[in-house]
């Protein structure tokens, strides 16, 4: 649902946009900018930082201050913008390749730094922008391009690699679940210290087209029917099924106030 | 102080207040002095995982409203090329040192060399222009600094300064003025409504306005070819438009942007080219030369890139020749062969690097081929 105060968070001048129909990333467009809406943000102290791929295509359509940066480098673009002016709120939505391929080390360094920025990985399982290639987090048994005959490599755990690496708000939701994501984007956005929301997002036109999961509608389905809320009475029945929910959320010091007291330490005795 | 430390209050005295680094030989010692003396500012100094981290920060950094500098050598600077080209598609200011060390690969990490020129030429994907200075000592490169600020914000382009592991770690005397006589540019401002404001309307010397996060200006920045809007646009004629403007807002200010020094130029038959720490090499060797009763006149590169086309191109109209000096196997050497067209001929006294040239080696080479 957009309302007319929604929209004026949507750049309308750069639409139309370029995803295919049924792609997951307008979904996640909608949830975020009602969360800015809902948490009543201005516009002029938002900042949104990509990188390149499909997903990153996001900035293009928000209409705040965006950066639309390098393949894989949007956290470290961003570290630079949150340093720089840390009463800036900076959104960093990247794709699965670009967060977790290219960009591994970055995402691993800003978690671990514990940088108040707000991590969306948008997860399709698969290079869409380059025209379906697999990624670190499509997954043994995934047909790709680059997969003919089905992928050997294991994936990353976004969340568990997240917690891992120090970040200090860790969520999972679907695009099915749109009123959790527009939850979750909230939280993550209030929450003081790196946060990472993972968002499973369909590509009917490579993923769900080279895996037989059928149309964006199918795939939606998949996503309710496989995956089960963190809590839920479910969740023991189903040992197996994706989890989604908050898994970690919880305050310890925020990189950019730590460097405030590297200021006062440097700048003690001093005129 | 050491060219590296100069280097850094040249930055601190430009107004630089962010600094993302990642440790390198010999370019460490200005991250160290960063991290000393920016907290104390107010400034504040990253040591991010890697170089491409680094210059992406600095990036950021810019469009926050910050001055920013990375320093490096061969390897990093490898690295930060692709950011390189982000922030001269997206004008972004920034100063990018990299204190030239002998390559390729690991080479020599503690041993001069010049042999990055041609990198910081071209390194980057793309046709582009680009400025680059060559300092030859360490109160050189603290002025040089504050020069490299103030052409990256006029122009809004990254600036490299080429340095070397020789200037970067040898000590001189160097003498910081008060800041009230240095003279420090900002990027200019854009102002008037902001819903209408375009982000790439060129305005003085073809540069245009540039916003900081925050502002209220809620552009779009793209490494994409975009139009004056910023919006990304896939065509042919905005590539070509895109292209013609940022390649022009440097070429049309050549002689702004160009600086060299001139030694007996006006009665030379043969003249040194030369920047960075082997300029110091061919000021030796030129004074031994006249010594020696040879008319030889020297030519010092301070901004390497954009090249002094224009004047090797009116001097190979008088004199016999020229004779380069510079620590790699040829590169500004092959510009001077370019720019003199094959009216003189032009001589290289060349090193692989690890030694400074010293200035018997350009006698040697006067004698022989004049
Ligand atoms: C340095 C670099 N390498 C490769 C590419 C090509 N490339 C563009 S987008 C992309 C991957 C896109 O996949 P993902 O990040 O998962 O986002 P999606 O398009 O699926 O949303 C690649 C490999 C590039 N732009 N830059
Ligand atoms: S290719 Fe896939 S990810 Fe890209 S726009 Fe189309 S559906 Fe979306």
């Amino acid at each position: 649902m957009t309302t007319q105060t929604t929209r004026k968070y949507l750049r309308e001048r750069f639409m139309p946009h370029i995803w295919c129909a049924g792609c997951g990333h307008g979904t996640v467009l909608n949830a975020l900018i009602r969360a800015f809406e809902a948490l009543g943000m201005s516009r002029n102290e938002i900042v949104m930082v990509s990188g390149i791929g499909c997903s990153s295509r996001i900035t293009g359509y928000v209409d705040v201050h965006t950066l639309h940066t390098l393949h894989g480098r949007a956290l470290a673009f961003a570290t630079g913008v949150k340093l720089s002016k840390p009463e800036l709120n900076v959104i960093v939505p990247m794709g699965d390749g670009d967060a977790l391929a290219i960009g591994g080390n970055h995402f691993i360094h800003a978690a671990r730094r514990n940088i108040a920025l707000t991590a969306l990985v948008m997860n399709n399982r698969i290079y869409g922008m380059t025209g379906g290639q697999y990624s670190p987090l499509s997954g043994y048994g995934i047909s790709a391009t680059t997969a003919p005959y089905t992928s050997i490599d294991p994936d990353f755990d976004v969340v568990a690699l997240s917690m891992a690496a120090g970040a200090t708000f860790v969520a999972r939701t679907t695009t099915y679940h749109v009123n959790e994501m527009f939850d979750f984007f909230q939280k993550a956005i209030l929450h003081e210290g790196f946060a990472v929301v993972e968002v499973l997002t369909q590509c009917p036109t490579y993923f769900g087209r080279k895996n037989k999961m059928g149309n964006a509608a199918d795939m939606l389905t998949y996503y309710k029917e496989n995956t089960v809320a963190l809590g839920a009475r479910s969740e023991k029945e189903h040992p197996h099924m994706i989890k989604r929910g908050i898994f970690i959320q919880e305050e310890k010091p925020e990189y950019c106030s730590q460097y405030d007291k590297v200021m006062e330490r440097a700048q003690k005795g001093r005129p | 102080m050491t060219g590296d430390e100069a280097c850094a209050e040249g930055a601190l005295a430009a107004g630089c207040r962010f600094f993302g680094g990642y440790p390198i030989t010999p370019a460490t010692e200005i991250a160290e002095h960063m991290a000393e003396r920016l907290p104390q500012l107010g400034g504040t100094f990253i040591q991010m995982e890697d170089e491409i981290a680094a210059i992406a920060s600095v990036l950021g950094a810019a469009w926050a409203g910050q001055k920013g500098m990375t320093a490096t050598s061969g390897p990093g600077f490898s690295l930060m090329m692709e950011n390189v080209g982000l922030a001269v598609c997206t004008e972004t200011p920034c100063v990018i040192v990299n204190v030239q060390r002998a390559g390729p690969s690991t080479g020599l990490p503690t041993m001069g060399a010049q042999a990055d020129m041609m990198q910081a030429r071209w390194g980057s994907h793309g046709h582009y222009e680009i400025i680059a200075l060559a300092p030859s000592s360490a109160q050189e490169i603290f002025y040089q600094t504050i020069t490299a600020f103030n052409l990256s914000e006029r122009y809004r382009t990254p600036v490299f300064i080429m340095t070397d592991e020789i200037i970067g770690h040898m000590s001189e005397k160097v003498i910081i003025p008060a800041a009230d006589r240095i003279q420090t540019e900002w990027r200019p401002k854009p102002s008037g409504r902001k819903d209408r404001f375009l982000l790439y309307k060129p305005g003085k010397n073809g540069v245009a306005p540039m916003p900081a996060a925050g502002e209220g200006y809620n552009v779009h920045v793209t490494g994409l070819t975009h139009d004056e809007r910023g919006y990304p646009e896939m065509s042919v004629d905005t590539q070509a438009q895109m292209m013609d403007r940022l390649c022009r807002k440097i070429l049309d200010n050549r002689d702004d942007i160009i600086m060299t020094e001139s030694h007996h130029l006006d009665d030379a038959e043969i003249v040194l080219v030369s920047y960075g720490i082997s300029s110091r090499t061919s000021m030796a060797a030129m004074q031994q030369a006249r010594a020696m009763g040879l008319k030889v006149g020297f030519l010092r590169l301070i901004t390497v890139w954009p090249f002094a086309e224009a004047q090797i191109s009116a001097l190979a109209e008088r004199v016999k020749g020229f004779v380069t000096v510079e620590m790699n196997l040829g590169q500004i050497h092959l510009e001077v062969m370019r720019a003199a067209n094959g009216k003189v001929p032009c001589h290289l006294v060349g090193h692989p690097g690890g030694t400074i040239i010293a200035p018997d080696q350009v006698i040697a080479t006067l004698k022989e081929a004049f």
